[in-house]
């Protein structure tokens, strides 16, 4: 067997129709963004709803670690104020 | 327990903890490294079956009785080879490479599903491999498709989606012919006789015997039990071959209305272990066909790559 170099990962992001969000998909294995996206087309695309793909190398992408999610997310989940339920009216008045 | 001492007990506490609570498991998150370990064997036993798998079928695609079968069967082959990929990039968020785990099935070093070590006679198999083969793996498919380790199961579940055409497609090519003339339905049931108890045996050993079954189930990467999903197979199965005349080779099957199984005769499993050890009707022929196009292929990744490289020194050129 001939030594194999692996071509580099990609992760792939697909939007299944219009208005939708893109949402991560899985991955591929390319030499460029256009091998890429033809792979990723061939695999996450094979048939439906998708009508727009993103292929974003995989170096490019900085995620937050487990070990930091309470620090990065327990501020959201304290503070009551930022959800309406926090705010009284008077009764019977029509605010949306 | 043997298993879990090397592990700091803390972490394990942590991390049972969050399976009892129905979380999932991320690629980031701390795992046991035997959970990992069990993944990686789990998940690329399953993207080599896929891969391996479009041998058999792949075998009659030019020999398609129509161009509407031949198409259809192309799509299927075409699915199974998306469907290893999406495995193998599961895989990887485990932290092996995919060229590992294609060397560890081309060195004969990982297994894959015993199944595809039996042999495309007739047309008729292409039909029963959807009904029975595919039929199979929904149903371990739909079980997995809930495991607690997240990649694989969002796998799953896009695999899932596009499974249940390979089944249909297979039912009604098996339809077609047991509706046909006396040779077609005969051509038919040979291929059920055949393919019947390697597709119960696909579900994998009793749990008795399973040494790896217990640990699995604790973990949540399996939620039932080999024997549990066999049986629904059966249950699922029996009457889709008697709405089309078609029988299955059992002489001890039979209906227990009480429990609402069908329950079926002992399976032989030196059959299963033979195969498995590499003595199958076509191991040899489909890990050669594997090798063959693996090496065959060798130029066109070599091509893309110095493609790539071409075009980087070209755009560096243009920049400077
Ligand atoms: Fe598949
Ligand atoms: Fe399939």
């Amino acid at each position: 067997m001939s030594t194999e170099t692996q071509w580099p990962l990609w992760e792939v992001f697909t939007q299944e129709g219009d208005a939708a969000p893109h949402e991560h998909a899985g991955s591929v294995h390319a030499v460029d963004a256009e091998h890429a996206m033809q792979n990723a087309r061939d695999i996450y695309a094979r048939r439906g709803k998708v009508v727009s793909l993103w292929v974003v190398p995989l170096d490019a992408i900085t995620a937050s670690s487990p070990g930091d999610a309470g620090p990065l997310f327990d501020p959201g989940s304290d503070k009551a104020y930022r959800h309406p339920q926090f705010y009284k009216s008077p009764r019977g008045v029509k605010i949306f | 327990m043997t298993v879990a001492a090397a592990e700091d007990p803390v972490k394990l506490a942590e991390f049972e903890a969050r399976l009892e609570r129905g979380e999932t498991i991320e690629p980031k998150d701390w795992m046991p490294e035997k959970y990992r370990k069990q993944l990686v064997r789990m998940m690329s036993q399953h993207a080599h079956s896929e891969v391996v798998g479009m041998l058999p079928e792949g075998n009659w695609i030019t020999r398609a009785p129509s161009l509407r079968r031949k198409m259809v069967l192309l799509a299927k082959v075409q699915d199974e080879g998306g469907h290893g990929l999406y495995i193998y990039c599961g895989t990887e968020t485990l932290g092996v490479g995919r060229e590992e785990l294609i060397e560890q099935l081309l060195t004969g070093k990982a297994k894959y599903s015993s199944i595809f070590n039996y042999p495309t006679l007739t047309w008729a198999d292409i039909g029963v491999i959807g009904w029975l083969v595919d039929g199979a793996a929904i149903v371990n498919q739909t079980m997995l498709a809930k495991t607690s380790y997240g990649p694989y199961a969002r796998a799953m579940i896009r695999i899932c989606k596009e499974e249940n055409f390979h089944k249909r497609q297979g039912y009604e090519i098996c339809t077609v012919m047991a509706k046909g003339t006396p040779a077609q339905r005969a051509m038919v049931q040979d291929a059920v006789n055949r393919w019947w108890w390697p597709s119960l045996m696909m579900f994998g050993p009793s749990d008795a015997t399973s040494p790896n079954s217990a640990e699995l189930m604790r973990w949540r990467v399996k939620r039932e039990t080999n024997d549990a999903l066999r049986q629904r197979f059966v249950n699922l199965t029996i009457p889709q071959a008697q709405a089309i005349g078609l029988s299955v080779p059992d002489p001890d099957l039979r209906y227990n209305a009480e429990t609402e199984n069908w329950e079926f005769g002992p399976i032989d499993w030196s059959e299963f272990q033979a195969v498995i050890a590499g003595n199958g009707p076509c191991n040899r022929e489909r890990m050669a066909a594997r090798r063959k196009a693996h090496a065959d292929g060798a130029w066109v990744r070599e091509a893309a790559e110095v493609h790539a490289e071409k075009q980087a020194a070209r755009a560096r050129e243009h920049a400077a």
